[in-house]
């Protein structure tokens, strides 16, 4: 049937997500049959401090998780609109109203976020709980079509539970660096006191996890990053799809992009925590750089730009 | 939405659901005797349009389509604006004893909508009523829904809530209605109402 090819899954992107996700998973089992070695080989048992950092790493990771709304607005300073709030509010919750019944989804809380900086973001660690926060620099520069496209993205982000994936994702990193620390710290500690056999095989033990847990922690960062920007792609393909506009969704990435390498680097930093749930990325424009391009949350703007036009040519097909 | 496709970032477009709009003429019946409401015989579909030729084509030919059944019986030719959010409305007039006729003109859209597979662009239908003193009442149907929720707009922008939840009390068995009161989304100056 028509309607099924023309809204039609990208294979590629399935497949490198997939991929990305099949190399996370395993990293987290050479990560556990490591540890599990390292025990083994100097007889010893790590078990404690293993465990302590996955607690510690999993509160962290769920805490983080389910305050993710209410931290990222904070940071945002964006706060949260109704309806009859002013001409802005209005516009905005009208156009959310209309993609949630066309996505039939359930409407996100509003927020509006007083900077000049033009950009959105949706978190929250479900739907009912989701949040989405628009910039009224965003709303001064794009045409209501441009903002819808955004909004549509950001949406997408939503229905695609990507606060829950990519915290899932990152608990792995998490648990690495808290490892890294604890090991750096009782390498520093117990290699001091250091006498007798079995201080020796401890330090051993600390210098071993603390290797392992480097080459983890790189790892799975480089892996997440490169998940984020999977993500970033789908949530564009989704959007376009949704509102059947990619051209709009296409200028507003071209604007913001472009807009944003303009701004002076003190309002860059202080928003760069923030950077995996925008819309575009808080950071200078370097489309050449290879190496920029593989620690970034998200993709370049030729690349997702490139994604839209098949998304385009896919709509405009004519059926059968 | 499936757990392997959140999993990969997949979104299924939500298809409409269509036979449910057959339900209201009878519901308009209880209407006008429990609160006095009668269609004024204009109807509209509100469905996104999609950038490229494949979809202007489709609506151009539903427009023809309609154009000609009006055209037989002496009615009113159809319609089509755009609002400010960028969604195109499809509206049909007929007689305010036509409702059948109306419910099977907006019907047409959606299936050719749907056949060309863009069946994901529609939103909504609004059916326009009114009572003696001309207060306005739009039933909205919800495509991805299958529900039907009351829209009666104030001046000013104000919606009369009290209306609204009396409709629902008179016509709430007849009509499959929203239970989740978020999603009963105002469409401001939408034609025909």
């Amino acid at each position: 049937m028509a309607a099924r090819t023309r809204y039609a899954p990208d294979r590629g992107l399935t497949v490198r997500m997939t991929a990305t996700m099949f190399l996370l998973g395993l990293v987290f089992v050479a990560f556990v049959a490591a540890i599990i070695a390292i025990g083994a080989a100097y007889h010893a048992s790590s078990a404690a401090i293993v465990l302590f950092a996955v607690v510690l790493g999993g509160g962290f990771a769920i805490g983080s998780l389910f305050y993710s709304d209410k931290i990222a607005l904070a940071t945002a300073g964006g706060r949260e609109v109704g309806p009859n709030d002013g001409p802005m509010a209005r516009d905005l919750h009208g156009t959310v109203d209309r993609l949630c019944a066309l996505a039939d989804m359930k409407k996100p809380r509003v927020a509006i976020a007083d900077t000049d900086l033009p950009n959105a973001f949706a978190t929250g660690r479900n739907a009912d709980h989701a949040v989405l926060c628009v910039t009224t620099g965003l709303m001064r520069r794009l045409t209501p079509e441009e903002l819808e496209g955004v909004i549509a993205h950001e949406m997408s982000h939503v229905a695609h539970k990507d606060v829950q994936v990519m915290t899932a994702a990152s608990f792995l990193a998490i648990i690495a660096a808290l490892l890294i620390r604890i090991a750096f710290y009782g390498e520093l500690f117990g290699g001091g006191r250091g006498r007798g056999g079995n201080n020796q095989n401890a330090g051993i033990i600390m210098l071993a996890l603390m290797a392992v847990s480097i080459v983890v922690y790189a790892v799975s960062f480089l892996l997440i990053r490169m998940l984020s920007r999977y993500r970033e792609l789908a949530a564009d393909r989704s959007g376009a799809l949704l509102t059947g506009k990619p051209s709009a969704l296409k200028s507003a990435l071209i604007k913001v992009s472009t807009d944003m390498a303009r701004i002076p680097t003190q309002d860059l930093r202080a928003a760069e925590p923030l950077n995996a749930f925008f819309f575009a990325p808080a950071m200078k424009l370097n489309a050449k750089a290879s190496l920029s391009t593989i620690f970034s949350t998200h993709p370049s703007l030729e690349r997702r730009l490139a994604e839209l036009d098949k998304v385009q040519q896919q709509l405009g097909r004519t059926a059968g | 939405m499936g757990f392997l496709d959140t999993l990969l970032g997949r979104t299924k477009p939500v298809q409409p659901k269509l036979d449910d709009l057959f339900a209201l003429p009878s519901a308009a019946v209880t209407l006008d005797a429990g609160a006095g409401f009668k269609p004024t015989g204009s109807g509209s579909v509100c469905f996104r349009p999609v950038e490229g030729r494949s979809f202007s084509d489709v609506q151009k030919d539903v427009q023809e389509l309609l154009d000609v059944s009006a055209g037989k019986e002496g009615g009113l030719p159809v319609e089509v604006t755009t609002d400010s959010y960028g969604f195109n409305w499809l509206v049909s007039s007929h007689m305010s004893d036509e409702l059948d006729a109306l419910v099977t003109d907006l019907h047409a859209v959606n299936s050719s909508l749907v056949d060309n597979g863009f069946g994901p662009q529609l939103l909504c239908t609004l059916v326009a009523f009114r009572d003696d003193q001309e207060r306005r009442l739009g039933l909205v149907y919800l495509y991805k829904r299958g529900t039907f929720y009351p829209f009666a707009p104030l001046a000013g922008e104000r919606r009369d809530n009290a209306l609204e939840l009396q409709v629902k009390g008179v016509i709430g068995s007849d009509l499959k209605f929203e239970p989740d009161l978020s999603r009963w989304f105002p469409v401001w100056g939408a034609p025909g109402l």
